[in-house]
Parts: C-alpha cells; sequence; structure tokens
C-alpha cells in the first residue's frame, strides 16, 4: 500500500497528534513510513502541514504538487489552499469550520463565501462538521481524531487497528474520548 | 526494536546508545527535540544553558573530564558559539564530543537561511550529515568514535526535513564507555601562541587522516544504477533524487560532507556519463568537485535559495511531473499570529499607539511586526535589540533617545541581551529597554530559561531575579509593569522616555499557553453597544473579528485578557466573570 496524506489545518489544532496516530497505525501494518511535520513560528495561528507518507520503501518526506491520495483539511480555506497537491484521482476530507486568518480580520483580505463549492466542481470532496462530532464526543480539541475517523474509511485496515493505534497514542485518560471521537468520524 | 522517530529524537537516542553523559544546550528550532528528548533520559544529564557559547564550553569541560558530551543548536546559534568551535578544532577532545547544528532551508522559523556546512571547511572539523531517522541515529553513534579516535569534535549536521520528519529506526542498547581518567596536558589544552601553532600541523594532518576515511568509509556509499547520469547528493536532496530516479541513476550518497573524499569522487566521475550535484543552499560539494577538475553541473541547475523537493528535482532534470487541479478563487494568506492573550499585545499597542521606533529581537514576540500593530522596526539576531538601541541612540542623540526603545524576551535578554545592558549602563546613553517577559522559552516551544525558576527536567532550580540583575549593572530606573493594564504600560513608557537616563521596562505576564497559568472566561461584545468603531481591531487579537458590522469575540479563542475592553469607550465589551 502506497499512501500519501497531508495533514493540513491552522496551527494548534492539533495535526500533530493525528499524525502520529496515522504513523504508529502504518509502521504497525509493516510498511516503511515518513511523517514529515513543521514545528516553531509557523505553527502560532498559521498554516500548518504535515506530510504522511508510506509504502514498501519511502525516500521524500514530502509531499509534492500532485502527490497527495488524501488532503485531510481541519479547516475548509486550508484545503482550497494545498489543493494542487492532491492527486487527480484524490479525496479532500475536510472539517467545514471556518477560522479567518488576520487579513481577513484586518479587512485585508475577504474569506471566500463559496469556497466548498468551487473546490468540490474540481476535486472529490468529503465534507463534515468534525466540530460538532468533537463537541458531541467530549471535547472540542477532538476534532483531529474526527477527521482521522473518517479518513479510516479510505483505508484498508480493520477498525480494531485504528482503534488500538489510538490507544497507544493518546494519555490514558482522554482514550474513551477520542475512541468516540473517532466512531463518530466513522460513522457519520 | 523499532521505532518511529522524529530526526532529532533519533539524535537523542544515538546520544542515549553512544553513552553520551553531558548535554549542554539552547533551544532553537529546528534543533530543539535533540535536548529535550535526550533530557527524557535519566541517564544523560541534561540543561539549558544561556546561550550556544556556554552550552559549547559546557561540552568541551565535560569532554575535557573525559566523558562523552554534546550540544545542540540551530543554524544561527553556531554563529554564537563560533568562537569555541574553531579552537575546539585545535585542542581535540578527551571524551568524544559531538555538536548537533540544525540548519533550516526555506525559514520555516529563522531570520536567515545560512549553510551550516561553511563552519565545518572553516573550522577544519569533520561533518556527518543524515539523511533520515536511521541514520541521524547511526551517524550520532559514528560521530563519537570518529571524535575519540582522530582527537577532534565532530559536527552533525541536521536540517528542518531531517530534523522534524519522522522514519523508522532500530534501537539498540546504551553503551557506556569507561571514562577517561584527567591527566593534566598543557600543550593540547592551552591554546596560546607557542602551543597553538604545534597545534595546528596537527589539525592539517588529521584533515589528511579523515579525507583517507572519507574515501573509504560506508558514511558515504555509491548506489549504482543506470551509468547514463551519476548524482553527487546528500542529506533530503539525496531522498528527493531517489524518489525521481530509484534506479535508473547511480548516486554518490555523502554521509560525511567534511572532509569530502577525493579518488572516491573522481572514481565515480569516471564510471558515469554525465556528472550532477544535488545540495540544498550552496554549492560545496559542486565546487570541491569542480576543484578537483572533473566537469559537473549542479548550480546552473538547481538554486541556492530554500528548500528542494521531489518534483524539483525532476522538473531540473526535464522529467514530467504530476497534474493536479487548481482553483480560481484566491485564497488569502494564513501568516502566524500572536495568540489571544498573549502578554506581549499590550505593550506592543502602547508603543505602535505613541509611534515609538521599536528595535526588536527574536522571539514570538518578533510577530508585533505583523499588521495591525506592526510594532517593529528591525530584527536582527539574538540580542541586537538592545545593544543596536545603544547605536541608534548615540547616532541619533536627544531625539532619538525620546522615542526609541527595544523589546526583548526573558530567554533572549539571558541569552544576549544583558551584555548589550551592561554597555549601555556602561557607556551612557539614555536608552530605554523593554522585557518581555512572559517566563518561558515561547517560540521554540516552552524551554525553561534562567529566569524561569525550573531546570529541563522541570525540577525547581536557581531564578535570576531581572530586577536585581539590571540594577547590579548600573541601572538605577527599574519598573514592573503588566502588559494587560494598558494605562500603567504607556505611563511607564512614557515617563522613562523622558527620563535622562537608561532605564528597563519589565513587562511582566507569563504565556498564556503555560498549562500553570489560569485562564479568564471569554469575554463579549454587546452588539447593542457597539459603534463598529473598530478600536479593538487595532489589538490584532484573533478572537476578534467584525462580523454584520459589529465587533464578535470568538468564545473559543479568548482567554479574557481584557486588553480590549480597555479600548472600547462604549463599553460594549462585556467581562465574562471570574476565574
Amino acid at each position: 500500500m502506497n499512501k500519501s496524506i497531508m495533514i493540513v489545518g491552522v496551527g494548534g489544532q492539533g495535526s500533530l497528534l493525528a499524525s502520529k496516530l496515522l504513523g504508529k497505525l502504518l509502521m504497525n501494518e509493516g510498511l516503511d513510513v515518513k511523517v514529515s511535520e513543521v514545528h516553531g513560528m509557523s505553527q502560532r495561528g498559521g498554516s500548518v502541514v504535515t506530510y504522511v507518507r508510506c509504502g514498501e520503501k519511502v525516500y521524500s518526506p514530502v509531499i509534492d504538487k500532485g502527490g497527495a491520495d488524501c488532503i485531510v483539511s481541519f479547516e475548509k480555506l486550508e484545503a482550497a489552499r494545498w489543493v494542487e497537491y492532491l492527486k487527480k484521482d484524490g479525496v479532500i476530507i475536510t472539517n467545514t469550520q471556518q477560522i479567518d486568518p488576520m487579513p481577513v480580520i484586518t479587512g485585508a483580505a475577504v474569506y471566500p463565501e463559496n469556497i466548498l463549492e468551487e473546490l468540490k466542481e474540481k476535486v472529490k470532496v468529503d465534507e463534515l462538521d468534525a466540530l460538532s462530532l468533537a463537541t458531541e464526543a467530549g471535547s472540542a480539541k477532538a476534532v483531529n481524531i474526527v477527521l482521522m475517523g473518517r479518513v479510516a474509511k479510505y483505508f484498508d485496515i480493520s477498525y480494531d487497528k485504528w482503534i488500538n493505534a489510538i490507544e497507544t497514542t493518546v494519555a490514558e485518560r482522554f482514550v474513551e474520548l477520542n475512541k468516540k471521537a473517532f466512531e463518530l468520524g466513522y460513522n457519520y | 526494536m523499532k521505532e518511529l522517530l522524529i530526526g532529532n529524537g533519533a539524535v537523542a537516542r544515538g546520544l542515549y546508545e553512544a553513552g553520551c553523559e553531558i548535554v549542554s544546550s539552547y533551544p532553537g528550532t529546528p534543533s530543539t527535540e535533540i535536548t529535550e528528548l535526550a533530557a527524557k533520559f535519566d541517564d544523560i544529564y541534561c540543561e539549558w544553558a544561556p546561550n550556544e557559547k556556554v552550552a559549547m564550553e559546557v561540552a568541551f569541560g565535560a569532554s575535557l573530564r573525559g566523558k562523552r558530551a554534546c550540544c545542540a543548536m540551530k543554524h544561527v546559534g553556531l554563529n554564537v558559539a563560533a568562537d569555541p568551535l574553531f579552537t575546539l578544532s585545535y585542542t581535540g577532545v578527551t571524551g568524544g564530543l559531538v555538536i548537533c547544528v540544525a540548519d533550516d532551508p526555506g525559514m520555516h522559523s529563522s531570520q536567515n537561511e545560512q549553510d551550516s556546512r561553511h563552519y565545518a571547511i572553516a573550522a577544519k572539523v569533520p561533518m556527518l550529515e543524515p539523511s533520515d531517522s536511521k541514520e541521524a541515529l547511526e551517524f550520532t553513534k559514528r560521530a563519537f568514535e570518529i571524535s575519540e579516535e582522530y582527537d577532534t569534535p565532530v559536527l552533525i549536521k541536521m536540517c528542518t526535513r531531517v530534523a522534524h520528519s519522522q522514519s523508522i529506526v532500530e534501537t539498540s542498547d546504551r553503551v557506556v564507555p569507561e571514562t577517561k581518567p584527567y591527566e593534566k596536558n598543557m600543550q593540547k589544552y592551552i591554546m596560546m601562541p607557542a602551543m597553538a601553532k604545534k597545534r595546528h600541523p596537527f589539525v592539517e594532518e588529521r584533515t589528511a587522516k579523515l579525507t583517507a576515511l572519507a574515501e573509504t568509509s560506508d558514511l558515504n556509499r555509491e548506489e549504482w544504477g543506470s551509468t547514463e547520469i551519476g548524482i553527487i547528493t546528500s542529506s533530503t536532496s539525496y531522498q528527493y533524487v531517489k524518489e525521481v530516479f530509484g534506479e535508473e541513476a547511480s548516486v554518490l550518497k555523502i554521509g560525511m560532507i567534511n572532509p569530502l573524499p577525493v579518488e572516491r569522487i573522481k572514481n565515480f566521475a569516471s564510471k558515469v556519463k554525465k556528472l550532477y550535484i544535488v545540495e540544498e543552499l550552496d554549492g560545496i560539494i559542486e565546487s570541491h568537485v569542480k576543484n578537483l577538475g572533473l566537469e559537473v553541473e549542479g548550480k546552473e541547475m538547481f538554486s541556492n535559495i530554500g528548500e528542494f523537493s521531489q518534483n524539483m528535482v525532476a522538473q531540473a532534470f526535464g522529467k514530467e511531473v504530476a497534474e493536479f487541479d487548481s482553483i480560481e478563487t484566491a485564497v488569502p494568506m494564513r501568516p502566524p499570529v500572536m495568540c489571544a492573550g498573549c502578554p506581549h499585545r499590550g505593550m506592543y499597542y502602547v508603543l505602535s499607539k505613541n509611534k515609538i521606533t521599536v528595535l526588536g529581537d527574536i522571539g514570538c514576540y518578533t510577530l508585533g511586526a505583523q499588521a495591525p500593530l506592526s510594532a517593529l522596526d528591525s530584527t536582527l539576531c539574538m540580542g541586537a535589540s538592545v545593544s543596536g538601541l545603544h547605536g541608534f541612540n548615540k547616532a541619533g542623540g536627544k531625539e532619538s533617545e525620546g522615542k526609541s526603545v527595544c523589546v526583548i524576551g526573558d530567554s533572549t535578554f539571558m541569552h544576549s541581551g544583558v551584555t548589550g545592558l551592561i554597555n549601555i549602563a556602561y557607556n551612557a546613553s539614555n536608552s530605554t529597554v523593554i522585557i518581555l517577559d512572559n517566563s518561558i522559552t515561547g517560540m521554540t516551544g516552552h524551554q525553561q530559561n534562567p529566569t524561569t525558576g525550573y531546570s529541563i527536567k522541570g525540577d525547581p532550580a536557581a531564578k535570576i531575579d531581572l530586577e536585581t540583575l539590571c540594577r547590579a549593572v548600573g541601572i538605577n530606573r527599574v519598573r514592573v509593569v503588566d502588559p494587560y493594564n494598558l494605562k500603567e504600560c504607556e505611563e511607564a513608557v512614557k515617563e522613562e522616555l523622558c527620563a535622562e537616563e537608561p532605564s528597563v521596562i519589565i513587562s511582566r505576564r507569563p504565556c498564556v499557553l503555560l498549562k500553570s497559568v489560569k485562564l479568564k472566561p471569554s469575554f463579549k461584545v454587546e452588539a447593542d453597544k457597539c459603534k463598529s468603531c473598530k478600536m479593538c481591531m487595532k489589538l490584532g487579537c484573533p478572537a476578534i473579528s467584525m462580523h454584520g458590522g459589529k465587533a464578535e469575540i470568538d468564545k473559543t479563542l479568548c482567554v479574557g485578557c481584557g486588553v480590549c475592553q480597555q479600548l472600547c469607550k462604549f463599553d460594549a465589551i462585556e467581562d465574562g466573570g471570574a476565574l
């Protein structure tokens, strides 16, 4: 199984945990795995991207334009920002949440109104209100795991293995919450 | 055991397995996790030093005493530590000494994208360059062996894509070599002219021996494929080359970037039809290969600016890359911003409102340069705000002194701001220094520092008292303000700018992201009272935005700092209640 997955969002939304979970799951499958993150300044509310790649042998730790099988987006504008990285037959799984970037807040730019509709005209988009589902699971912070639940639909890896990866990745006191969040995303 | 580790974690694991016993560093992206993760091993003594020079000298001392030691830093940190590095090259080591330096091509979190490989050449020190986590672990262990065998400090060069990429490593047990007994050796360790003159020939001989090692070592390796194309490459560039070419090209993969082999490169070149070099940033390998009189293409095809990628490599070789879909709508930028409730914001607002010239420094607070605050006039390097302000005021005279300040964080002040302050006191300029004390090293992800009262392991530690320190260097006017109180900040700034002597304002409030900080409930806007004046928007707080002509506060982001409330002339912003 060769897969290239991008996790994109706004700094502070929890993309690092999502990539950690995915990396662990894929390594448990006996695959070669590379996960590329960015730390530091860009994490402060900026646009963040994490690359996850797996296969028999993975060389490049990053994904280039036209290279992602799947883009998991924590915020809809970010899905649009990275759309060129999607493979021709790839899928965007996106949270429908809107977080205004500073240029929009200050009035220097406008948040494009129908961005999801425009995306849908061009590529396959699987959208869900992950924030509501996460809140339903018990914490708005579980958006990342809700989205992972949705991602699982596109992988040929059993539900139990995902759950096992959650149990071994997140802190014990958050396991139940995250299992619930995963389930809500998966069954959405 | 198999583990998925980021490159920095693999270096830390390598330090552990190699029996390294002492690590001293100053944090800096993308190097920070090396030391943070090494600190998780109880068997390694780890510490945050006030700056990279101190850290390297601590590692030197530990090596001198016979133990394996390490220090880690970002590329610009090596500028600070360059002084000990160049002479450590002469003294050599007792216990193995490894220096990790992490470059940041593409400047994800840096002020420049200098290529640290130049340092290895200039200081005549061997440098290893891993291309993934597996090599990061292996090379760290090899670096200690080379250090002890060849009597030299060894540099390990990381870069963002190696440091912050996770890949699979095979771990093994820790083996601690016996501590070498301390013996006084003046010829080797006292670098005064008579002795240093004798050590320089040793350095040159050592480089010759290391070059011989490069000729045969498996740190460098040939990967034969089609011989139509031969590519010499290293680090992440190697990964991109392999991604693009697989077996369709032969590759000479360089793991020891200094010194580079001679015969091996000539031999590789003789076996391939056309020779190329793929390396990020400067043409270091290329210069070497060209000096050997070989015909090669490198920087004609590849930029010396920014990061590479597989598509960039493919396109440079005229290969096709994947197609993709685009959208027409322009996507607004999403630059990093100061967090909602960031204690720096209040002080920046006051400085911006009063049109004060602000010499800035390195840290989260560099984000004060962003609109709408646009509060900074300069950012150069660690500590330059304080020393720079003194020069600015000496050049600008009284007029400048009355309307210019500098801002520097607590950790940056400890790093190299205090020396600038000593200069201000000693050489008497009426400079006003503002220390933005958020009680942590923020930007790099919350590391302790000498002002926080905790060690790297979270244990209680000596706490430098900034007020006392500033007074001790000769500053009489030292005052503390709360940056959540705009009136207090404004009064302090105005008074200190008028004062006829140097002064320090400590703007003190802990970073809101610290777990120990209790956050207040979100404030809210009473829409009826909001007159759409947009005063609150001047703060550039990510929690405040205008919707339908009225200000709105995002309750998931607001931490109740209350600064916006102080700006609202119509009492439209309501407190969300007590803690």
